[in-house]
């Protein structure tokens, strides 16, 4: 196990030492491959004069917004269509034209509407993440026990109660999995729409870092980018182990 | 029973009708500015415009043809390197924790070291395209390669088959359906990032296209050119499911 372990750290540990001799000796050209020692330098210097904080809250913000925009609207497109196969009938087929339209096309239109800033990367953002959200939650209301919606009716609650009681409940440990999927998407879109053009947060970082010739900076951001998406995933996947898989039981009973 | 389903199919059709002829009188009225929300009918013209200049089929055929080689390239190397993790030891327990590491990387990050190294061409928008299209093939591919029935395994062992035999003949037909589930994700993957190399790299395509078109303020051409990008989307799509069901029509056929 311990073995295993090792041999998984032996491919990166190599390359990483070749890496940096390659760049000492002056095999590696210098523009490009900046040893792993000043990379490490650069990641540092960034990390403790607030750069690389603020663009990951920058980045972390947007995305974070455009996830929640999209996610309340997925889960609400989600429950009609899910309850309403009439429904489904009538709006599917457009909303299954417009979804393959890569999120990424947006960007020219979002700039032209929102010029620069937040708000025209949230609206692409939320273009990105309505469609895990909506997908997910349309089959997690029609997994529900029939039965449920049936008692409920014989009850007479109201439409609005009966779907923060009941429908919610029953499909929110699997809606939980369509969001941790529009939240890498979010996370991804965010970073995207700054390398391409909107000047804030970690993309804009790495871009700028390139054109201005430090790629020891640049390295340095990427490696930060790779780590702070694994981290979030690791966030998101506790939250649902946590908090959200209690409603599996409580909506299977 | 039929009588409901051909009403359902022809308000599914008044729908999207509506839907356009709202955005028509919303666009005529000036609700919302002409300069960023164009009626369909200009979008359309600007399409028909966009054909009679040649902006249509060859920046489309551009787009579409290096989101091709970047996807074949990611198919390739995810499907072999999907086999060779899932079914040797070694192989896994070398490179799994440099792919763990690599995989949550967000595929346009991968863009400003690409620049550096290959410059503002067609070969860095295909590497990074072949980048982020690869990890949905390879976990596909993993997945398919790790759960080939043991009884198999143990009947190719008992033939004496060898082992690059008993991948090809019984290890991948049964992989096949997880791999083409990833292969459908990267296609979709290819194209974003087919349109996000283009607009990031200046070169020529729908993405690149779409970008000029807000430069200079032409938004029926950017509408006209989001939504060709859909429909390529939507028809790379249906084609390979199309492939799809060709290549596993013998697996509804043994059942």
């Amino acid at each position: 196990m311990k073995l295993a372990r090792f041999r998984g750290l032996l491919i990166p540990v190599v390359l990483v030492a070749l890496w940096e001799i390659g760049a000492r000796v002056g095999t590696l050209p210098p523009d490009t491959m900046s040893q792993p020692s000043a990379i490490a330098v650069a990641g540092w210097n960034a990390l403790l004069d607030g750069s690389l904080l603020l663009e990951t809250a920058q980045t972390f913000q947007t995305a974070l917004l455009g996830l929640a925009i999209g996610t309340v609207i997925g889960i609400a497109l989600g429950i009609l269509i899910g309850l309403s196969p009439v429904l489904e009938a009538v709006i599917g087929p457009t909303l299954d034209t417009i979804r393959p339209v890569p999120a990424v096309a947006l960007i020219p239109l979002a700039l032209l509407i929102y010029g620069f800033g937040v708000r025209m990367e949230v609206l692409v953002i939320v273009f990105a993440c309505v469609w895990p959200v909506l997908i997910v939650t349309v089959s997690a209301v029609r997994g529900i026990e029939p039965r449920l919606i049936e008692v409920a009716r014989m009850l007479e609650m109201p439409a609005l109660s009966r779907m923060r009681r009941i429908v919610l409940p029953a499909a929110m440990a699997r809606i939980a999995v369509g969001i941790r999927v529009g939240a890498g998407v979010a996370l991804v879109v965010a970073v995207t729409v700054e390398i391409v053009l909107n000047p804030q947060g970690l993309g804009y970082g790495m871009i700028i870092a390139a054109q201005s010739l430090r790629p020891e900076l640049m390295w340095a951001q990427l490696l930060w980018v790779g780590f702070a998406g694994w981290a979030f995933n690791r966030l998101l996947t506790t939250i649902d182990r946590r908090w959200l898989q209690r409603y599996q039981t409580g909506g299977a009973r | 029973m039929r009588g409901r389903g051909i009403m359902l199919k022809l308000a599914a059709v008044a729908f999207a009708a509506a839907v356009i002829y709202l955005w028509q009188i919303a666009a005529d009225a000036r609700l919302i500015s002409p300069v960023f929300f164009p009626s369909p009918t200009r979008t359309f013209a600007a399409l028909v415009a966009m054909e009679e200049r040649g902006d249509l089929w060859r920046p489309m055929a551009a787009t579409a043809l290096r989101m091709f080689y970047g996807w074949v390239l990611a198919s390739l190397v995810g499907v072999l390197l999907g086999a060779a993790i899932a079914r040797s030891g070694p192989v896994r327990a070398y490179l799994e924790p440099l792919l763990e590491f690599l995989r949550p990387l967000p595929a346009s990050a991968i863009i400003p070291p690409a620049i550096l190294f290959l410059g503002l061409t067609s070969k860095m928008a295909v590497t990074v395209i072949a980048f982020g299209a690869l990890w949905p093939v390879l976990l596909g591919a993993y997945h398919g390669f790790r759960s080939v029935e043991p009884q198999l395994a143990e009947m190719a062992a008992a033939m004496r088959m060898k082992s690059v035999a008993f991948i090809w003949k019984v290890a991948l037909p049964s992989a096949l359906p997880d791999i083409f589930a990833g292969v459908r994700v990267s296609l979709a993957i290819a194209l974003i990032l087919a349109v996000v190399t283009e607009m990031q790299a200046a070169q020529t395509g729908l993405g690149f296209n779409i970008l000029m078109a807000q430069r200079s303020f032409r938004s029926p051409e950017l509408y006209a050119g989001i939504i060709v990008l859909g429909v390529l989307g939507l028809f790379t799509n249906q084609a390979l499911v199309m492939t799809e069901r060709r290549l596993l029509r013998w697996r509804t056929l043994t059942r």
